[in-house]
């Protein structure tokens, strides 16, 4: 398939990462910016090509999280299947607040806000019903093995997420590639001239919702599974909506791999002002915050549409010296 | 007689208090261009959006091959075969040309490669063949108004509805695109087409209305309106065909 082989040469370089890094700190590290990758590639999906910016992915994150621990603990549901189960949840959730958002035409900062909303109620939710452990939270009994999908080794959950990732990627690219992508980003730069094309917005913007909800909630799933802990201020927490939205747009929003170099160099920037500041709390997110204002004064597009931009510049310039050499030659 | 492709039937629609349409009809005939021509603020455009889907009539019906379509969405419609251009271009900015076009081309086409190749074609057939791979938002006016014809084109039409294609363009501009609409019309698409530009109106349509303050005030050949005083007076205000009959008549 046209296009994949940059994702497959990128995760086969990164899967080789455990033989030569040991260290358990730089491998859980990893493992973290890998799993907001994947949450922040679920929200490009919907924000970076449906133009869609939502403010709650932690509804999705906490959803996946919840129902794979919950069906776990509760109904002793093998890990695996909780997996798959929180992933549908996700998925399930993305259509009904798709449904609900869309079909009230709610767009822009209303979309955004009603996202927001429904986080912070399903976190609410979750703090007090019984079934999620209420204020105490749900624990994973520790119980290592390859069916209890848990693991000893950082590396193999290192192997799973990239894995993960690698998929969200070709997913993402399979899209871009698709008529649902070219559909996607009509809908996202003009609603009307779309609808003028024939493009259902509704109805593309819903599925958007759908594949972006079972994305970010692979992630939630592999939070309980890596952490096996979950309570209501981790998986419906703010901080995930906002690594979710600040990686992609940070690496480079609606691009393949904007959600995993954004989230690289946010959580490197987040481990290296803890570095020089030691544990003042919250300096890391006013790193954050001043991080995001300079990617967006400079580049709009992110990093990645930074490169681009550079390239572009670079390449010109190159012709122009060869343009001007040419002529000195002539002279 | 056949009936007409389109037929809008008494057609009413209110901003709140403001009647932008007041009951008008006019039918398009299958094959032909029909143009509706009018004052600025008559109500061509708002007329458009019924007919299109983008707005829903207040009273009135609008039929389009044999069918009542009053009322559906845009997109639907689009399936059926209604395509509009938008008075204020719309192009999509982060898109190449190319990709514009392929936006309406997948609407019939779910390969890629297949709507890349009819994207391709129709790209050069209005005249885009050297820009197809430049970003929408460096066209100029004419290239967003080719564009802008391109996509509608894209999805294949039966009815392809104009909003001033023309306006903005200068006369060479027009010259250049004015066959590009007739051979459209000669390859069996059925065109209703808003413009200010008269010249083009009166070499191009074989039947035309006229709207004024949301209502139908004329209709019938370019030749037959031009000479109407009703016509003229809407344009240049109360009395101005008489004064300038009068004036003929010195």
């Amino acid at each position: 398939m046209k296009g994949l082989a940059p994702i497959v040469a990128v995760i086969a370089v990164l899967a080789a990462v455990p033989f030569i890094v040991q260290s358990n700190a730089t491998l859980n590290f990893l493992v973290v910016s890998l799993m907001v990758a994947l949450a922040g590639q679920g929200w490009n999906i919907l924000g970076g090509y449906a133009g869609q910016y939502s403010f709650g992915h932690a509804a999705f994150f906490g959803t996946g999280a919840y129902v794979t621990a919950i069906l776990q603990v509760r109904y002793g549901v093998n890990a695996w299947v909780g997996f798959a189960a929180g992933i549908a949840a996700g998925a399930a959730l993305g259509a009904v607040i798709g449904a609900l958002a869309f079909r009230s035409g709610l767009r822009g900062s209303y979309f955004a806000l009603v996202t927001l909303a429904f986080a912070e109620v399903l976190r609410i939710l979750a703090s007090v019903a019984p079934i999620t452990g209420a204020g105490v939270g749900t624990l994973i009994k520790l119980d290592l093995g390859a069916q209890t999908f848990q693991f000893q080794s950082r590396a193999v959950f290192y192997w799973v997420i990239l894995g993960l990732v690698g998929v969200s990627l070709a997913a993402a690219r399979l899209i871009e590639h698709s008529r649902l992508g070219v559909w996607l980003i009509a809908v996202r730069e003009n609603e009307d001239a779309a609808e003028a094309l024939g493009v259902n917005a509704r109805s593309v913007k819903s599925l958007a919702m759908v594949i972006s909800g079972a994305i970010t909630a692979a992630a939630g799933c592999f939070y309980a599974q890596y952490f096996l802990f979950v309570d209501s201020g981790i998986a419906y927490g703010t901080w995930i909506s906002i690594e979710a939205l600040l990686t992609p747009i940070i690496g480079g929003v609606g691009t393949v791999f904007g959600p995993l170099l954004g989230a690289l160099v946010v959580k490197s920037l987040g481990e290296g002002a803890k570095l020089v500041t030691g544990d003042v709390p919250g300096l890391d997110l006013i790193l954050y915050g001043a991080v995001l204002v300079l990617v967006i004064w400079f580049t709009p597009g992110g990093l990645i549409g930074g490169f681009a931009q550079l390239r572009k510049r670079l390449m010109r310039s190159a012709t122009r010296a060869a343009a001007s050499i040419q002529e000195a030659g002539h002279g | 007689m056949a009936e007409p492709l389109l037929a809008v039937d008494r057609v009413t629609h209110r901003f709140g208090g403001l009647l932008a349409v007041n009951c008008a009809s006019l039918t398009a005939r299958e094959g032909c261009i029909t143009a509706l021509i009018g004052p600025n603020g008559a109500g061509k455009t708002t007329l458009f959006s019924i007919i299109s889907g983008f707005l829903r009539a207040s009273e009135g019906t609008v039929r389009y091959a044999g069918e009542d379509i009053t009322g559906e969405p845009a997109h639907r419609l689009a399936r059926r075969g209604i395509a509009r251009t938008f008075q204020i271009v719309q192009p999509f900015a982060g898109l190449s040309v190319r990709e514009n076009i392929l936006v309406g081309a997948h609407l019939h086409q779910r390969a890629r490669e297949m709507a890349l190749a009819a994207a391709e074609q129709i790209g050069r057939s209005v005249g885009l063949s050297d820009l197809l791979d430049q970003p929408a938002d460096t066209l100029t006016v004419a290239g967003r108004k080719r564009l802008e014809l391109a996509r509608a084109l894209a999805i294949e039409p039966k009815l392809l509805l104009l909003d001033e294609v023309l306006a903005g363009l200068n006369p060479s501009e027009i010259r250049d695109i004015v066959p590009v609409i007739r051979g459209l019309c000669s390859r069996g698409t059925t065109i209703v087409m808003i413009e200010h530009v008269m010249q083009a109106v009166m070499s191009l349509a074989e039947h035309v209305f006229v709207l004024a303050e949301g209502g139908v005030i004329a209709q019938g050949t370019p030749a037959q309106v031009a000479a109407d005083p009703v016509v003229i007076e809407a344009y240049l205000g109360h009395g101005a065909a008489a004064k300038l009959g009068a004036s003929h008549g010195h």
